[in-house]
């Protein structure tokens, strides 16, 4: 069988997903055999002019990470695009825009003031802000402008399919690629792939003990939560019910931790924050607005905790004023 | 007109780019060193409720999320006045030692080995980490891919899962370890010893033995003087996770040690205007533009500069490696390219301090959170991320909601240093007359490689994205050459 032709790239992103991909481990030597790589920034030195000169649809698989942030990871987004047979939203922030995305909450003028401005160690007197163009006494260089706010990759670009997770677990990337690998059929384009399709509650060992247990909200920060028993029921934010499974439980069975949501929403759901809304409706013990008011003080941040890792592909998408 | 390409420069963590202005004669006028973008995690972290810091700044690097997670962790106890049990804090730094083990051995195998291992004139098609494996057979690449996953194994076995990391909660860690985990992790650390050992000798029979490279390591090339910053134990080791940070001067001296909640009597940052990035300095001198030397604020902040600002190191093998590598280099040294040494003494450190504190009973201990009580205010956190010294600054309302964030990550501690030790490797490397070749451009990378920087961290940016190159300009600002690897 001939060797896939393979990119990986990253956008906006952390590099995680990069270094996921590598935690296949001894499996590496396996893709080494498989797969021809054309471009890998963090590992390779192959640069756009390689993929440039490529032919149109030439790359069977591109596994793009990272949120969009500027117009060169349009262009970036663009190129590969143009070049690949199956491109791949590659973990959380290619697929719903991830932790940049949070950025979403504010304007970018509010970014650039904090980070030039206000923070105590800067010594700024004159407000310098960095410069698209700035004129050297040799000459001119240029730097990319920000882009008012942080896209999930099919925001500007046809993606054929979703791998989620921040960063996705190494064994559903290892599946995902000995599946590409074996020419076993892939699902109908646009759909989720490494991941589960249930929501992660349905995975996890957590005991339930009420359906209608939480009273007030409480935060890990001044709790110590039992171990065996469901976040939620004890009343602390746990995004299980309205996350894909496929992680593996690493925060909520392996870290004793909850779910923040990395993986996205499960199958057949529109909007991860507006269905965490339901379920902590559906979980509260109170039926007076009253009440209902009251528990809900006791939660601060909703909108950081329902779209920590969705921002970009939300109803929300980002602050509009 | 002849334009050659670079784009983009790899085996690094995020993205930058240079501009090389040369004279009519062919001669280097002046080098500029950009980074492209942030992120600003500074601003989108108020309005969080303090204890999820941890669990959103990893996203920051993903090279180093548990750097990010531990300074983070310690700022969230000093928001909260806390300390955590002795148990928890020595997990933490068990749990810290995997990552180090993780992202040293990636480096040096992965980002900086192909330049020594396969040359730095090696053709780009064979000068990476594959390349590597062809080259040294499948029995040591499998060495190697067993080496960086015990770091990561380490980590799940501490603290659950490696990336990105949950396990720090005001006032400790987030479950205990079980026996059989403890014995999972020593098993690793006392192998990962030995990989340690191997990876020096290593080192040594291909870089110390080889005098070519020899020639390029102290030559004038990659010579930087400038001041050391580094974090060190009350016995001024070098110590990553806890301790005072110390710095000392161009001829040794100690200059400055600090507490993390002291940092802002110590350093400052400058912005420019062609560059997202932003510049510490030593505020005892301030800040004196891209100029070296000790009247200069410029310092670097990286395993060679840790190993500058110490006294020793505090595990036996490592302090051993330490003593010989002054004796070779002298102290302070000053070789950029030494950092890659420095690296793999720093990584035999970790490995000998995870076996260390895997083999304490104390960690088995249940008792691995203190609940906080106080109000919530402000607080500082600092450990040694492997890239430099990072510092995590936060203030809350009196429900611990982040008000204000300030973050100095590693690699920005760096960026006067990597600004001019570009600018002086391009004006060492590039002669008037002689062609620019690929084997040059790398070499000038190789400049910046060292440090092993991290500007997706640097600008709380985004990597990867944007091209680095390097476009030479004439004198009459005409556009020579666009150099990308070609």
């Amino acid at each position: 069988m001939s060797k896939l032709n393979v990119a990986i790239y990253w956008g906006a992103a952390c590099g995680g997903c990069d270094v996921a991909i590598l935690d296949i481990h001894e499996k590496v030597l396996n893709v080494k055999e498989a797969c021809n790589f054309w471009l890998w920034p963090v590992a390779m030195d192959f640069k756009y002019k390689d993929v440039e000169a490529l032919a149109d649809g030439f790359l069977d698989l591109t596994l793009f990470s990272g949120a969009v942030r500027n117009t060169e990871n349009e262009h970036i987004a663009h190129l590969l695009r143009k070049k690949s047979k199956v491109l791949v939203a590659f973990g959380s922030c290619a697929h719903t825009g991830g932790i940049p995305a949070l950025a979403n909450f504010y304007r970018k003028e509010d970014i650039l003031r904090r980070v030039y401005e206000e923070c105590p160690s800067n010594d700024n007197p004159n407000k310098v802000r960095p410069q698209t163009v700035h004129r050297f006494p040799e000459g001119e260089c240029e730097i990319p402008a920000l882009y008012d706010w942080v896209k999930s990759l099919d925001q500007v670009v046809k993606v054929d399919y979703y791998v989620p997770g921040c960063p996705p677990v190494p064994e559903r990337i290892w599946e995902v690629l000995s599946a590409v690998v074996s020419g076993a059929k892939l699902p109908p384009p646009g759909s989720v792939i490494g991941a589960g399709e249930k929501a992660l509650c349905d995975t996890c060992e957590r005991k339930r003990t009420d359906e209608k247990a939480i009273k007030e909200f409480k935060r890990i920060a001044t709790t110590i939560p039992d171990p065996t028993v469901c976040f939620l029921d004890q009343g602390l934010i746990c995004m299980g019910p309205v996350t894909r499974s496929g992680c593996g439980n690493q925060c909520t069975v392996a870290s004793n931790m909850p779910c923040r949501g990395c993986y996205g929403q499960p199958e057949g759901t529109q909007d991860q924050g507006a269905k965490m809304v339901a379920a902590i409706g559906a979980a509260l013990d109170a039926k007076e607005p009253e009440a209902i008011d009251k528990a809900l003080d006791s939660l601060p941040d909703p909108a950081g905790y329902f779209y920590r890792f969705s921002m970009s592909s939300s109803l929300l998408e980002r602050r509009k004023a | 007109m002849k334009t050659i390409t670079i784009d983009p420069i790899t085996r690094l963590e995020g993205h930058g780019k240079i501009t090389i202005f040369l004279s009519d004669e062919g001669e280097v006028k002046n080098t500029y060193f950009q980074i492209p973008e942030l992120r600003g995690f500074e601003k989108f972290l108020e309005g969080r409720p303090v204890e999820e810091a941890p669990r959103i700044v990893p996203r920051i690097c993903g090279v180093c999320p548990a750097c990010h997670h531990m300074a983070s962790g310690k700022a969230v106890d000093a928001v909260y006045g806390v300390t955590p049990p002795p148990a928890a804090r020595k997990l933490r730094e068990l749990f810290f030692m995997g990552e180090y083990i993780h992202s040293h051995v990636a480096h040096f195998y992965a980002l900086s080995g192909p330049d020594f291992v396969m040359g730095p004139g090696a053709e780009k098609a064979k000068r990476h980490i594959l390349g590597i494996v062809d080259k040294v057979g499948l029995e040591i690449g499998s060495k190697v891919i067993t080496f960086r996953k015990y770091g990561h194994e380490i980590m799940k076995a501490v603290g659950g899962k490696c990336q990105h990391p949950v396990y720090n909660v005001p006032g400790g860690v987030s479950r205990p370890i079980t026996a059989e985990q403890r014995t999972q992790v020593e098993k690793m650390a006392v192998e990962c010893v030995e990989l340690a050992k191997f990876t020096i000798k290593l080192f040594e029979d291909i870089v110390l033995k080889n005098k070519a490279y020899m020639d390029i390591v102290t030559g004038p090339a990659y010579q930087l003087k400038v001041h050391n910053m580094g974090l060190v134990d009350d016995k001024n080791r070098v110590n990553f996770y806890d301790g005072k940070v110390r710095v000392v001067d161009t001829t040794g001296k100690e200059l400055a040690k600090y507490a993390p909640a002291e940092y802002l009597q110590n350093v400052a940052e400058h912005v420019e205007p062609y560059t997202y990035l932003k510049f510490p300095y030593l505020k005892k001198f301030g800040w004196k533009g891209m100029s070296e030397g000790q009247e200069s604020g410029m310092y670097r902040a990286s395993p060679l500069s840790r190993l500058n600002a110490a006294d020793g190191m505090a595990t036996p093998l490592a302090q051993a490696e330490y003593e010989r590598f002054f004796a070779t280099v002298g102290k302070p040294c000053n070789l950029t390219l030494a950092t890659h040494w420095a690296r793999v003494i720093e990584l035999l450190y970790a490995c000998e301090r995870a076996v260390e504190l895997s083999q304490d009973p104390e960690i088995l201990s249940p008792d691995v959170r203190i609940l906080p009580t106080r109000t919530p205010h402000d607080g500082v956190g600092i450990v040694e991320a492997q890239r430099g010294t990072l510092t995590h600054h936060y203030t809350t309302d009196e429900n611990g909601i982040i008000t204000k964030a300030n973050l100095i990550v590693g690699t920005t501690n760096n960026n006067a240093a990597i600004t001019l030790s570009i600018q002086k490797a391009a004006a060492a490397l590039i002669q008037k007359g002689k062609p620019v070749t690929e084997e040059v451009l790398n070499m000038i990378e190789m400049a910046f490689r060292a440090f092993d920087p991290c500007f997706s961290c640097a600008t709380h940016s985004l990597p990867g994205h944007f091209p680095m190159e390097v476009t030479f300009v004439q004198s009459d600002g005409e556009v020579l050459d666009i150099l990308r690897r070609s």
